[in-house]
């Protein structure tokens, strides 16, 4: 999440405006501080004899010190405006990406129409468009090391370009107060070398697996109707199968991302199952409720998960 | 209603007459009274929001701490910035104001006594209204700054009314800000003493000015916000739901365009503080006094054109964004204008390192940080890193606690001695100084480094792993370290009331009028209206200038005799205002109408409503004395 | 009115000496004013912003009756010439005629009041209420406080009103009526920009 070690081009051109801005504000704060030490030093009563003159002031200090500032600022104004206004446009030849922010996951759509939750996949050297989107409240999207972050905001569509030049796994959080969980809504960017991208991408498309093995949990998943008549094909989404729901993450390969629950926790059998036992307490304010499942339940959906490879 | 109280009065508009006890403080119109009613209020909240703070810090000292759920997390940091920004920073302000404005001026009262009480009222109410939502289902919980729909929309939070305390406690607390604000402005205005032209009145006198003017203007806007915030909430309108077309950045530009004034007006104050603070522990006055106070007013007014620096990340587009980025740059300009001017008093003076002094040195230093922080958010690409990480919540904290905290605290040291007749303990406060120093900047400091490692705000537990764990423990015992040296501070100030050396009028041979009268003051504050010739003419009483421009005491008899003892003789004649218990009535009403919303009691608003009138009312019918 | 302390220059009788010459309670009425000023205009400018977006709600063109509206603020308008002269009945110590002329401004601005009472329950009847659009949200928000202005001023004319009657209203209390006719002026004003940029900008 350190965003003084940038791994990417935006990051980094925010970076270098940055270390030149952070550099004067260094030498301003030694000067200045410096300047204060020793006046209270060279001042202080007893080192002096008598009483001060009783100075007023002089305008050419004034003017001096209103000068000199304001040069440095237009120094920091002329390279800051630019680089405002060419991160603003859009970028050639990016892959566009629709970021929607629920409270509290991030959902990731393609043109190609994979559909997958959590984890943003992208290849690299090449700039990522996000068309952000929220259908609750305001979140803000960002993974530090390839660029700064831009809020999701319900009624409107806002951007950001992101790339990565490395291949590898980059971090990312929610940066907008959006609730109880606002600290458990994690972003991941997972970048690949541009073939590996288009298998993953070829991967998401494809149906969801079919594990024998898993069949008792798939049939719990799809038919099964739990506390309060509730069902997972209610909220979620399972391509290859009758679970259409839109409400919660899509699941078709959710046995190929690490992590679940935003990104909260690993994606092993007994994180699982400690989600299936009782979200809310997993993850305060989660929507997925509580279904009073029994341990038998769970064990089969968790097999039936982790088969979605 | 020139008119005098007789024995055909009714009892209800005979003005109350008690002097000493409580209804003598309900009844108060006394503006000194009113000021230290705002300032003992204003430190319990001032403790209540350390608490707060505490809690957190507690919770984050460690990455999966379960000290507070995630529920109580997000109640304890919104009321800790509510709390901190409109029930201490600024309150304590008033109470400065309160105080000192008419002593300064040479006034013994200010333009409207019963509206200052109003405000005081308005004021305790509303922050009582504010912390009993503790006891009504949850505080507020939206953020201080409560962004939409998050707040305007009643599924996304818990708790059913905990936003509604928020708005309705922040709406009475506007009403008391902008009532006093009136009252302020027409009181420097209209009652300065004879001879004190703009221009030789003391900083504190113009930097509050300007203050309440920006109160004037901001308050309505944040009430109108804080108004469609109640409807969409109560009566479904759609002012930020955007599935109905409303817009919640439209909140973001009402709050902000408040909100960026609103921190010139928690600064402002303290500034001015410092600025009559250093020029007497300097013995010299204070460097460039025109542009001193052109850039404090330049402040205020540039303070209006750069709201949207808080909304870099939000989708304004490159042109606003440049835009903002750059008078967000410029309104640096003048700060460091203060910053320069009072170094330049400094220098070359004969400096005594007093509490006051070191408060307000301490300001000079903790501003500096906070101010170049503050300058490296405006470079927009870059803030799109900083925005809502721990290096914001590291450059308000050093203005804010750094700066007006830190100023509020020498404004307390540098009066209390006029306020009480006695002085603090230079050692204690010494004690509570240094302490209060080291605390704050291991607090704070780590912040920055907090924030640029990735640190969200607003978060009630966070990743191990990251690197996060060292800095945030560091920052947990700098709060600790705070709070101990708060508990220094009240400890002084309890013994010093009691026990502390006895003050003269002019303890620390002081520039300005309040220092001329005793200590503490008449009820009348100046028993002749002084008449002023010159800036910092209490100063120019005691002292001439020798031909090196060196102070020389000017012989004593020239000037009046202040020495002599009351014997019940001063001050015959003089006619003060009579206290009222209308101001407390009217008061009294609005909270009852803010419960009547969050209870949904039509009778209970009606009750409210009715109480408010009759107070309005008796006010205005009651005789402008009592009897004789 | 105001109880400032002031230096006695005869038993029971006050003086006002201000710095600047100017009264305390009208330069605190024009403060009030200042900051009613912004507060309209943050309303306004929601307004401009949510015009527009109606929803499936009636726009503007389909519910004003500008003519009705235009009466309405000459009602208004009148309303300020009779306060003017209510002003000038008090500080002519002609308390009869005083009484006349508030009771005429109070009585314009009922009437207003009145209309606009009309005027939204039509709407209303059209399809537009609060909830139906932000265009819906913002435009009674925005008149609405404003009757609510002219309601409260209203009631402060009935009240200046029955002080005259009870004797408690002294020509030395000019500055009293002269305040809450700035009031009622600013007001009015307000009006003529709402129904400027509400009603007739296209």
């Amino acid at each position: 999440m350190n965003f003084l070690k940038p791994e990417g081009p935006i990051s980094r051109e925010a970076d270098r405006l940055w270390d030149i801005t952070f550099l004067i504000s260094v030498v301003v704060f030694f000067l200045v501080e410096g300047a204060l030490v020793w006046i209270l030093v060279k001042f202080r009563e007893g080192a002096q004899r008598g009483e001060p003159k009783q100075v007023h002031g002089h305008t050419r200090f004034e003017i001096l010190w209103t000068i000199i500032p304001v040069l440095l600022l237009v120094g920091v104004a002329y390279i800051t405006v630019p680089v405002i206004f060419t991160q603003a446009r859009e970028p050639e030849g990016a892959l566009k990406v629709e970021v929607i922010g629920h409270q509290w996951w991030w959902e990731y759509k393609y043109d190609s129409g994979v559909v997958t939750a959590n984890e943003l996949h992208i290849p690299t050297d090449r700039p990522v468009l996000l068309e952000l989107k929220s259908v609750d409240v305001i979140h803000s999207y960002w993974i530090p090391k390839l660029a700064g972050k831009q809020d999701v905001v319900p009624g409107r569509v806002n951007h950001l370009t992101i790339e990565a030049t490395e291949p590898g796994t980059y971090l990312g959080q929610c940066a907008e107060y959006c609730g109880l969980s606002h600290a458990n809504m994690r972003a991941t960017a997972v970048a690949h070398e541009p073939a590996d991208f288009d298998t993953w991408v070829q991967e998401q498309l494809a149906d969801s697996a079919n594990d024998p093995l898993a069949a008792e949990g798939r049939e719990l998943f799809l038919n099964g109707k739990f506390a309060d008549d509730q069902q997972c094909i209610a909220c979620h989404a399972v391509k290859g199968t009758p679970a259409q729901g839109i409400v919660g993450p899509n699941l078709t390969h959710l046995g190929s991302r690490e992590r679940f629950a935003g990104s909260m926790f690993e994606r092993t059998d007994e994180n699982l199952a400690a989600w299936l036992e009782d979200p809310p307490a997993q993850k305060p304010g989660s929507k997925m409720p509580d279904l009073d499942l029994t341990d038998e339940q769970i064990t089969a959906l968790v097999a039936y998960l982790q088969s979605l490879k | 209603m020139s008119t005098v109280a007789s024995p055909t009065t009714p009892w209800y508009l005979r003005r109350p007459q008690a002097k000493t006890g409580l209804w003598s403080w309900l009844t108060t119109v006394d503006h000194k009274r009113i000021g230290l009613l705002y300032g003992y209020t204003a430190f319990i909240f001032f403790v209540l929001g350390g608490i707060e703070a505490l809690l957190i810090r507690a919770q984050l000292a460690t990455p999966d701490g379960t000290l507070v759920d995630a529920d109580l997390y997000n109640q304890l940091f919104t009321t800790h910035g509510v709390t901190m920004i409109f029930l201490v920073v600024m309150p304590m302000g008033a109470a400065f104001f309160n105080y000192m404005i008419p002593l300064m001026i040479g006034a013994r009262d200010v333009a409207f006594p019963r509206l200052n009480a109003l405000s005081y009222w308005v004021f305790l109410f509303g922050g009582l209204f504010l912390y009993s939502s503790w006891f009504m289902g949850g505080a507020p919980d939206g953020g201080w700054f409560g962004y939409a729909p998050l707040t305007s929309n009643p599924d996304f939070l818990p708790g059913a009314n905990r936003l509604d305390f928020y708005a309705l406690g922040l709406q009475i607390l506007g009403i008391a800000s902008i009532v006093a604000s009136a009252n302020f402005i027409v009181t420097i205005l209209n009652m300065r003493a004879p001879g004190m032209k703009l221009l030789r009145m003391p900083v504190f006198i113009w930097m509050s000015l300007v203050v309440n003017f920006l109160l004037l203007f901001a308050m309505p806007i944040i009430a109108v916000a804080l108004f469609m915030m109640t409807f969409d909430r109560t009566f479904s309108t759609l002012f930020f739901d955007s599935a109905g077309g409303g817009d919640p950045i439209l909140w973001q530009h009402l709050f902000w365009l408040f909100g960026h004034p609103e921190v010139y007006i928690l600064i402002l104050p303290a500034m001015g503080i410092v600025s009559e603070i250093l020029p007497v522990f300097s013995r010299k006055p204070l460097f460039g006094y025109s542009f001193v106070v052109l850039s404090g007013a330049a402040i205020g007014f540039m303070g209006w054109g750069v709201w949207a620096h808080h909304m870099f990340t939000s989708g304004l587009g490159p042109a606003a964004n440049a835009a903002f980025a750059v008078s967000t740059m410029f309104i640096a300009v003048p700060t460091g204008v203060k910053i320069f001017n009072w170094m330049a008093t400094l220098a070359g003076g004969s400096l005594r390192f007093k509490a006051p002094m070191l408060f307000s040195l301490g300001f000079i230093a903790m501003f500096i940080i906070g101010g170049l922080s503050g300058v490296t958010h405006s470079i927009v690409p870059h803030d799109a890193q900083q925005q809502d990480t721990y290096y914001i919540v590291a450059h308000f904290h050093y203005v804010l606690f750094g700066g007006a905290i830190f100023g509020l605290f020498g404004g307390i040291y540098y009066w209390f001695p006029k306020i009480f007749g006695r002085l603090m303990d230079e050692r204690k406060g010494k004690v509570h100084f240094w302490l209060m120093l080291i605390g704050f900047n291991l607090a704070f400091g780590p912040m920055h480094i907090l924030g640029l490692k990735g640190m969200p705000r607003r978060y009630y537990h966070y990743q191990s792993g990251l690197g996060w764990e060292l800095w945030n423990m560091v920052a947990t015992i700098g709060a600790f370290i705070i709070a101990l040296s708060v508990l220094v501070f009240i400890f002084n100030f309890a013994q010093s009331r009691k026990k502390g050396e006895v003050a003269s009028e002019d303890p620390w041979d002081g520039r300005t009028l309040e220092w001329s009268i005793p200590s503490p003051p008449p009820e009348y504050n100046f028993e002749e209206v002084p008449m002023v010739e010159e800036r910092d003419d209490f100063w120019h009483r005691k002292y001439k200038e020798d031909q090196k421009g060196r102070p020389v005491p000017v012989p004593a008899g020239g000037a009046e005799d202040h020495g002599a003892e009351d014997h019940g003789e001063k001050g015959h004649g003089i006619h003060l205002p009579s206290p009222s218990f209308y101001p407390l009535i009217a008061a009294l009403g609005l909270p009852m109408m803010a419960y009547a919303v969050i209870l949904q009691s039509w009778p209970l608003g009606i009750i409210g409503a009715v109480v408010a009138l009759s107070g309005f009312y008796g006010w205005v019918l009651e005789p402008a004395t009592a009897e004789h | 009115m105001s109880d400032a302390a002031v230096v006695e220059t005869e038993h029971g009788h006050e003086a006002h000496q201000t710095y600047t010459g100017l009264d305390n309670v009208k330069m605190a009425m024009w403060a009030f004013l200042g900051s009613e000023c912004l507060f309209f205009g943050a309303l306004i400018s929601a307004h401009l912003l949510y015009r527009n977006r109606t929803g499936d709600g009636p726009t503007r063109q389909e519910v004003y009756d500008i003519p009705y509206t235009s009466v309405s603020s000459f009602v208004l308008l009148m309303s300020s010439l009779t306060m003017v002269l209510a002003l000038a009945a008090i500080q002519k110590g002609d308390q009869r005629k005083l009484r006349i002329w508030l009771m005429a401004t109070a009585m314009l601005g009922a009437s207003f009041i009145g209309g606009q009472v009309y005027e939204f329950t039509t709407f209303v009847q059209e399809g537009l209420t609060l909830q139906t659009s932000p265009f819906g949200s913002s435009f009674f928000v925005l008149t609405g406080f404003h009757g609510a202005h002219v309601t409260i001023g209203i009631l402060m004319l009935l009240s200046l009103f029955a002080m005259s009657k009870i004797g408690r209203l002294p020509p030395s209390d000019a500055n009293k009526v002269e305040m809450i006719g700035l009031y009622w002026h600013f007001v009015d004003i307000v009006w003529i920009v709402i129904f400027t940029i509400v009603y007739l900008f296209p």
